[in-house]
């Protein structure tokens, strides 16, 4: 194995990484890291759930995690805005770097940090509010109450959530009464209402139909100008199509963390290999 | 990643794999067919065999129905199990392969009508022995290239590349003579011309034969070859050698684990 097979592998170093055969149209190297993790293990009691990830997550780019369950990819996803904090027994060690700041260092502002990196979960999660409040909740906790503001901020996280169209005419109506697809966008629009500058995306459509999922997909796209997203799914397909660059995490690990098009022609690994041609298992 | 031809064997849905082994045997079946038709189309003219001439040209209509039924089970492939990595690397080649084939096919037909042309206009006086000498070094090719596919051999798929350079120096050593003898002989030109666009097929016949070398290697590495030097292919598939003693020494434990 050469020297840059190694590190395009494990714990891949932008800086180093540099593909001679042309066959990536991204290169990591090229890349502002957003995220970086160095030697990064995390324990739940005893039970060792991340091992030593050390990586660099682009800034304005799609990063999916894929792997099998329980190979530590939602672990990971939620230790980028400490979610695990709020589970017993939770050991961290190693570093967790946003803007060249550990986000685990004592002096770290919890609530502040988790305003500039937002989440969606699996299950769309509105509030039993009307779907302007929703909305605002974010901006309301940050004591911003004058309606101009609020309509404006509301209005724009809407359009860029793609749901303006479907909701601007019934904004002070229960969000519960939405659909599906429409909850997610909503949840996705009270998300970016507060201006983070990373989404988190832990399985946000597998709980969609495909149309649903179709729209949630091209948000993403949309999206990816202005944050920096990362998305766990079990969908490989979904990771091919949404990703710029893809991990592949097992027990774990990181095994593969490449270029979403070269991973998914042509791998380096045969465990990575393995899963996403169906061998797995 | 070097993958071999049990890769294509291992998938938890039985059915994928019997897909995937389909379009592979049915494609070396395509294959072995191909091969047939230029030998018979070579015979056919050296022998001055009209009945075996206007066999093969028959039997071309044969190989288009394979290649247009290998098309559609790739195609099928492609759009219910949407294949990634060598999965999807295999349809790839087999579907370029198929189209090369094709064309090697064609290219038999032609020899024939050639046999056919040369029986009504009188044999031609030179250019037989080349012709035969090209035909098998061609045919040759066109075998070793599928057994390299079949066994994802990617160094026959480099021997058959090399070929190639040789089969063009024939080509244009026969074709100068050919010129010469005709420069010589006015009156000969009608028949031996007919040899030339033999030749000339048989020329591309081993073109054909190199670019299923390089789907093989394509397959094979995930490199695309296509337009690329022989020594640089040679440095991608001696890369993967250079891999696998890096396994041998112990520095890529994970994999073994699997």
């Amino acid at each position: 194995m050469t020297t840059s097979e190694k590190q395009r592998t494990h714990g891949m170093n932008m800086d180093a990484l540099d593909r001679d055969s042309g066959s990536s149209e991204l290169k990591l190297s090229q890349e502002t890291p957003c995220i970086v993790t160095r030697d990064m293990n995390l324990f739940y009691g005893e039970t060792q759930a991340l091992k030593n990830i050390s990586m660099e997550i682009p800034k304005n780019r799609v990063t999916a995690f894929i792997g099998p369950s329980g190979c530590g990819k939602s672990t990971l996803l939620r230790s980028f805005n400490r979610m695990n904090d709020l589970i017993d027994g939770v050991r961290i060690t190693g570093e967790v770097n946003i803007d060249d700041q550990n986000i685990y260092d004592r002096r770290v502002d919890v609530a502040d940090l988790r305003r500039r990196v937002g989440m969606v979960f699996q299950k769309p999660n509105p509030f039993p509010k009307s779907i302007y409040e929703n909305v605002a909740y974010g901006l309301r906790i940050q004591g911003i109450n004058n309606r101009r503001i609020l309509d404006e901020a509301v209005e724009w996280a809407l359009k860029s959530a793609a749901i303006w169209e479907e909701t601007k005419d019934r904004l002070h109506e229960s969000a519960l009464g939405m659909s599906g697809g429409q909850q997610q966008r909503l949840v996705i629009a009270r998300t970016i209402a507060v201006k983070p500058e990373i989404l988190l995306l832990d399985e946000p459509a597998s709980a969609l139909d495909p149309i649903s999922t179709l729209k949630i997909e091209e948000l993403i796209h949309d999206l990816k100008d202005r944050f920096s997203i990362v998305i766990v799914t079990h969908n490989m397909q979904q990771a091919a199509r949404v990703s710029d660059y893809t991990a592949f995490m097992y027990l774990g690990e990181m095994v593969e963390y490449d270029n979403t098009d070269t991973l998914f022609t042509n791998p380096a690994k045969k465990q990575t290999e393995d899963y996403i041609t169906g061998r797995y298992g | 990643m070097k993958i071999n031809q049990e890769a294509h064997t291992s998938h938890i849905s039985q059915k994928f794999n019997e897909e995937l082994e389909d379009i592979r045997s049915q494609l070396l079946e395509m294959g072995g067919l191909v091969e047939k038709q230029v030998q018979d189309a070579v015979d056919s003219l050296v022998d001055g065999d009209s009945r075996l001439a206007s066999e093969v040209r028959k039997k071309d209509k044969q190989v288009n129905q394979l290649q247009v039924e290998i098309d559609e089970i790739c195609t099928h492939i492609l759009a219910r199990r949407q294949p990634a990595a060598s999965d999807l690397r295999l349809v790839l080649a087999v579907i370029r392969a198929t189209s090369d084939l094709e064309r090697i096919g064609d290219e038999a037909s032609k020899i024939a009508k050639a046999t056919l042309r040369l029986a009504e206009e009188g044999t031609s006086p030179r250019g037989y022995i080349e012709a035969r000498h090209l035909g098998s070094q061609v045919r040759q090719m066109v075998q070793d290239a599928l057994n390299a596919f079949a066994r994802f051999d990617t160094a026959q798929a480099l021997a058959v590349l090399r070929e190639d350079d040789k089969v063009d120096l024939e080509y244009r050593s026969a074709t100068r003579a050919l010129i010469t003898f005709m420069m010589e002989d006015p009156r000969s030109i009608s028949q031996v011309m007919n040899i030339m666009w033999v030749l000339r097929s048989l020329e591309r016949v081993g073109d054909h034969a190199s670019n299923l070398a390089e789907y093989v290697i394509y397959l094979v590495e995930g490199e695309d070859v296509r337009y690329t030097k022989t020594e640089k292919i040679e440095k991608v598939i001696r890369h993967e050698e250079d891999e696998v003693e890096g396994n041998l020494l112990g520095q890529d434990q994970p994999d073994k684990d699997e």
